[in-house]
């Protein structure tokens, strides 16, 4: 434990670093797929080939594509920018599909009457079709919030810092505390920010938490609504 | 005044919702359109604010042809109340009822004032202004819907079987409801349903459809009843099987007018 206690600003600073790399890549790929995922789901002749391209970026292997980026984009194997791309494009293949979904998910009677009462087609996009499709989003988001974390620690073994760091010089000076420091931390990390996902979720998404599913008012557990299931005919 | 003009709807795989169909809607009168699933009736109904543009024909409003019209502009000076109330889950009751008079551009506030007093024109308590849809029930979804629909005062409000998914009674209370408003406002109302009872009670003209998109009859309830137009229309309103046939018995002295079943369905008064 000596050596947490004596390198905490060691840590305190590639927690800095690792949000860096990681928070751009998880905006990134977020913001990239959902108009994918539109795509995919509006045009479905575009599903099958959008969803299997974004899916194969998976495969390949990360640290083949860390060290094969800089041949496209011009920049140093070391620097976190080839890193953060990397992390994009890893992330865009775990939400993409997701992203897809969330827009079939969205009632199309909710879209028709949008129209009927007189949305245009770019309006109803913001402010009827994105905030339903708005939970699973979120869904996916979660998942590339840690699955971003976790792998941006890989970056260290091309010389990337980050939480990895502390993997790999853990690892070469024999020093468990920091193996188990680097992993906690990460983990912590992931948490933290996933905790800040669902609250934003929550304040973004006032209607998801109002308990009852459309229809079934009755049924539903808070008084509010059976409270209103009384007021019926008020 | 909304006519149809000769209006033909074939969709592109071929099939043909509506043919040739000429009919005129008059002012501050509740038409109904009638007919079962696959006559076209809400193709019809669709076709007033351009949800569905016709591939023959021309539908005009007071003498303008739709056509002509910018759809998201003329959808925004109609009414529109659909089944299942078709309510913005993700908005509160009171965003849902002023949502077309902001997209129109009224400043929010007046918008929601506006929007509190409609909910007493709709028979709700303001208090669930504040609610989500789905923290209302189906008859009150129902009402907000028919609130959002008058919220621009639109001269037109177009019905598509709004009432077909909530329970007898709901729906028997909305219908007079419906009325009710109808009396105080005088809308040009356009009503779609497949019931005919609901057609009879809500129609003074009641136009019935029949499979591949044609007019049996377009009149009012009592005509329909005294002269169907052929036997389609007979068997449709039930006249065949004197299912309408009412009978007078005597109880107690009194004149008490029977259906074709023996139910007692009220009393004679003269």
């Amino acid at each position: 434990m000596n050596w947490l206690w004596s390198n905490l600003d060691l840590v305190g600073e590639l927690i800095i670093v690792h949000l860096a790399l990681s928070v751009p890549a998880i905006i990134l790929s977020f913001v990239v797929s959902v108009p994918i995922g539109w795509l995919a789901h509006r045009y479905r002749w575009s599903r099958g080939v959008l969803l299997s391209l974004c899916a194969l970026l998976y495969a390949i292997p990360s640290l083949a594509l860390f060290i094969a980026l800089p041949a496209f984009t011009g920049l140093s194997l070391r620097s976190p920018v080839n890193l953060v791309i990397a992390l994009t494009l890893y992330g865009i293949a775990v939400i993409v599909r997701t992203a897809a979904d969330a827009f079939d998910a969205v009632e199309r009677d909710v879209l028709q009457s949008a129209t009927a009462v007189g949305y245009s087609a770019t309006g109803r996009f913001w402010g009827v079709e994105l905030p339903l499709a708005g939970p699973v989003l979120l869904s996916g988001l979660r998942v590339v919030i840690v699955s971003t974390v976790s792998l941006a620690t890989v970056g260290a073994v091309i010389g990337v810092q980050s939480l990895g760091s502390l993997f790999t010089d853990g690892f070469q000076r024999g020093i468990q505390v920091e193996i188990v420091t680097g992993i906690v931390a990460t983990i912590a990390l992931a948490l933290l920010l996933d905790w800040l996902a669902v609250l934003a979720g929550r304040v973004l998404m006032p209607w998801t938490r109002a308990g009852a599913t459309r229809g079934r008012a009755s049924r539903a557990s808070g008084s509010p609504a059976r409270l209103a299931a009384q007021g019926e005919g008020s | 005044m909304i006519e149809f003009r000769g209006v033909t709807k074939q969709f592109p795989d071929g099939t043909v919702a509506v043919r040739d169909v000429d009919i005129v809607i008059p002012p501050h009168k509740t038409t109904v359109f009638v007919g079962s699933s696959g006559s076209g009736k809400t193709t019809l109904l669709r076709m007033i604010n351009r949800m569905v543009d016709p591939s023959g024909g021309q539908v005009l409003i007071d003498g303008t042809d739709v056509a002509t019209v910018d759809p998201v502009r003329l959808r925004r000076g109609i009414g529109y109340v659909m089944q299942n109330s078709g309510l913005l889950p993700h908005r509160k009751v009171i965003d849902n009822v002023a949502t077309v008079p902001m997209l129109r551009g009224t400043k929010k506030r007046e918008a929601h004032a506006h929007a509190l007093e409609l909910l007493d024109t709709v028979g709700l308590d303001r208090s669930l202004a504040d609610r989500y849809p789905s923290q209302l029930s189906g008859g009150q979804q129902q009402r907000v819907g028919v609130a959002r629909g008058l919220a621009v005062d639109p001269n037109i409000l177009l019905m598509d079987e709004p009432f077909g998914a909530v329970d007898p009674i709901v729906r028997a209370e909305l219908q007079q409801e419906l009325l009710r408003l109808q009396g105080e406002l005088g809308k040009t109302v356009v009503f779609v349903t497949h019931d005919i009872d609901e057609a009879f009670l809500l129609g003074d003209q009641v136009v019935i459809m029949q499979q591949g998109g044609k007019i049996s009859q377009a009149a009012s309830p009592a005509e329909i009843l005294a002269h169907p137009a052929d036997a389609f229309v007979a068997d449709f309103v039930g006249a065949d099987r004197g299912k309408r046939a009412l009978h007078l018995t005597e109880v107690d002295g009194r004149s008490i007018v029977v259906d074709a079943d023996g139910r007692p369905a009220g009393v004679l008064t003269s």
